[in-house]
């Protein structure tokens, strides 16, 4: 389906903001979205589950009993409606680290991302079959190795999307630049979903980029960009399918630029008030994503207290299930320091680690 | 009076007297403005000195430097900031490829005034792409000035000599030192760059520390008081060049000699330590010259593990009882 408010590859003006659902719960006039009521519920309850484990975790972090954590509250539609438009059973999630729940849709259960905050190792090792990369900490460099994802899937002949995320920030790196050229160049099946959240740590979206949108840097790399509502849940989905469509049928890439705003901070070291102005704050508030999906289902009588209640009560137990399993996963053994550095590790590394194993020897 | 001081006060000190003194000095980084740097160096700065001379950058460590390298051979003393030493490789082209030969390729025409600070070390589980300290990377590059202060007083008379040298200064602070203490100097001070440091006079066993790990070494030795061996301490402070002479007249005397860093001994400033002592002191040595570093694994998350991979005072007495021939353990 292509037809619609947005048809991707008709779309020139690329600074229009594909909306759906309003922040005041309302649809916006003429669109024609593509999430049923059904649906609609199903990207609550994870909407709902990503806020609800969210605040869980920050206030464990704050007792000293989880790492450090880079909360996506207040993306949750940008985050779980671009996951909702991929098929875990061929397509990949490359992740940047704020999207944990669109790796948790896609099939990563929640208690392995967790034991990997807990450090664990073992236990916290992607399942066969997951597609979904880990994340890492160097700014954009997932991106050229997800355009080679996407590059390698086509080569090998299969039917697969790549769906590769960046923060705006992020998308000042050169890596950004290049991952892109060589995607268009190649048509590699590849969505780049940038999360324009408007900080980096610190750093205003204004310092990162002259550009009015960071959708229009994908004119320079010869495909489309869209701009989206980032906290309109319908709206995300809505043109992230589209990309998605568009990879799979062999037509190349799409940058989708999902304007949204960071609610919580950078991760728990971080304090915003030190930067951020709290008008702006404020205002981002009456945008929350939840709870415009929630008014426009009470209006259709879907949604009321009782079952809001419900849903969080049923939600906070399968967090906490989860946390629960994470916690009970064995911890690493201090042989675990070496293991993975090599595949088949020569003969001489491994008398190094049992010398060091057994007092520093080096 | 002289005053105690943190590591990040005297550094953030230095950057501003600079700053003061010379209106060519300015300041380019992530997170450095209104934020105050990823360790709160540079906080206060953007007020006092403004948006034009406190740049906070986009996350492009490569165009950071590079920009950088392009105004300090107009004669502008750019004073860059990189959150750590381990994202300083995205512009490792740049800062190896370019600000360090510029001036050798250019036949002596431009000078690159440029300083990078950056902070390595691990200890805070920021995992294997953030932790390390990757000294050697640029220690073995000529046209570099290498060096890595560990004292307040030192921060701060360092930065400085580092700001008014024509030649690019690689400043390699370390995250675990930002809240150390120490007395500082009054007023306008330098300290040179390039001399090392002899932090405890000793005369069975000397050892060379590296950044952290002289603080550590030093610590070692005190305990290692007790038990009756007495250690001369090295502060390497410059990492390129090497200031072989008080390193040579101390294992002279001592007879003995080990080199700790945090980071990888093999190929590591360690090796090249151990390597030149065995050249110029020879003759006098009494035992193998020891090297102690971290364990050869990119750093764990897991922060059981990450503690293991990190030489610990523990490390450096238990390795110090073996070179002087002690029972290990006892
Ligand atoms: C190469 C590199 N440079 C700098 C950093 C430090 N850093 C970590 S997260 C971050 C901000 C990223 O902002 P953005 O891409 O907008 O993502 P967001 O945190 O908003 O989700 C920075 C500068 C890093 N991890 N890697
Ligand atoms: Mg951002």
């Amino acid at each position: 389906m292509t037809a619609g408010p947005f048809a991707l590859s008709k779309n020139k003006d690329v600074q229009e903001r594909h909306s759906v659902l309003q922040a005041d719960g309302t649809i916006a006039t003429g669109a024609q979205p593509r999430m049923e009521e059904e649906f609609l519920l199903e990207a609550l309850r994870w909407m709902m589950k990503s806020r609800l484990y969210d605040t869980r975790v920050i206030s464990l972090q704050r007792q000293g009993q989880f790492g450090v954590f880079s909360p996506g509250m207040g993306q949750e539609a940008s985050i779980v409606g671009s996951a909702m438009a991929l098929d875990p059973t061929r397509d990949w999630i490359v992740p940047q680290y704020r999207e944990l729940m669109a790796t948790v849709h896609h099939g990563l259960p929640l208690e392995i991302i967790t034991a990997q905050y807990l450090g664990k190792i073992g236990p916290a090792r992607i399942p066969d079959g997951v597609r979904v990369l880990p994340t890492q900490v160097s700014i954009a460099a997932q991106l050229p190795q997800a355009t080679g994802l996407a590059w390698g899937l086509r080569l090998r002949g299969e039917d697969a999307v790549v769906m590769a995320y960046i923060g705006e920030g992020g998308s000042s790196e050169g890596d950004f630049h290049e991952a892109l050229n060589l995607a268009g160049v190649t048509k590699s099946p590849i969505v780049f979903f940038l999360q324009n959240n408007q900080w980096a740590i610190s750093t205003s979206r204004r310092v990162q980029s002259a550009t009015a949108s960071f959708a229009f840097r994908a004119a320079g790399y010869g495909f489309p960009g869209v701009q989206v509502d980032g906290n309109d849940v319908m709206a995300v989905y809505d043109v992230a399918v589209a990309a998605v469509e568009r990879a799979r049928k062999g037509e190349g890439p799409t940058l989708i630029e999902s304007v949204t705003y960071r609610m919580s901070f950078h991760n728990t070291t971080d304090n915003p008030s030190r930067y951020e102005d709290p008008k702006e704050h404020e205002e981002a508030r009456t945008r929350d994503p939840i709870e415009r999906v929630q008014k426009y289902l009470t209006g259709l009588g879907l949604w009321d207290k009782k079952r809001e209640a419900a849903l969080t009560e049923e939600l906070t137990q399968e967090n906490e299930a989860a946390l629960q399993l994470a916690f009970a996963a064995p911890a690493p053994v201090p042989a675990d320091v070496f293991a993975n550095v090599y595949d088949h590790p020569p003969q001489r590394v491994v008398q190094q680690e049992a010398e060091l194993l057994d007092g520093r020897r080096d | 009076m002289p005053e105690e001081k943190l590591y990040r006060v005297a550094l953030r000190e230095a950057l501003g007297e600079e700053m003061e003194r010379d209106d060519t000095v300015y300041l380019i980084g992530e997170d450095i403005g209104k934020f105050g740097g990823a360790y709160r160096v540079t906080d206060g700065l953007l007020d006092k000195f403004g948006a034009e001379r406190v740049v906070d950058a986009p996350i492009a460590e490569e165009v950071i430097v590079g920009t950088a390298i392009g105004s300090a051979m107009l004669g502008l003393r750019p004073v860059v900031e990189m959150m750590t030493i381990n994202f300083s490789l995205v512009a490792y082209d740049q800062i190896v490829n370019n600000a360090a030969k510029i001036r050798y390729m250019f036949g002596g025409e431009a000078n690159v005034p440029l300083v990078i600070r950056m902070p390595g070390g691990a200890g805070h589980q920021l995992s294997a792409q953030h932790s390390h300290s990757l000294e050697v990377l640029y220690g073995l590059i000529p046209g570099l000035l290498v060096v890595a202060p560990t004292t307040p007083e030192d921060a701060k008379g360092m930065l400085k000599s580092a700001i008014r040298t024509n030649n690019p200064v690689m400043f390699l602070e370390s995250m675990s030192l930002y809240n150390v203490r120490g007395m500082v100097p009054d007023g306008d001070y330098t300290t040179p760059l390039g001399q090392a440091a002899v932090r405890r006079k000793g005369a069975d066993l000397t050892i060379v520390g590296v950044s952290r790990m002289a603080v550590l070494a030093n610590e070692a030795a005190k305990q290692l008081e007790e038990e009756d061996i007495d250690v001369e301490v090295i502060d390497l402070r410059s990492i390129r060049p090497i200031d072989w002479p008080p390193i040579v007249e101390s294992v002279n005397r001592t007879t003995r000699c080990m080199v700790v860093e945090e980071g990888w001994a093999t190929y590591g400033v360690t090796a090249e330590i151990a390597a030149g002592v065995q050249e110029r002191c020879f003759d006098y040595l009494d035992a193998p010259i020891r090297r102690l570093g971290g364990a050869q694994v990119p750093m764990p998350y897991s922060l059981p593990l990450e503690k293991a991979s990190i030489p610990t005072s523990e490390d450096i007495k238990r390795m110090a009882r073996k070179v002087v021939g002690r029972k290990t353990d006892a």
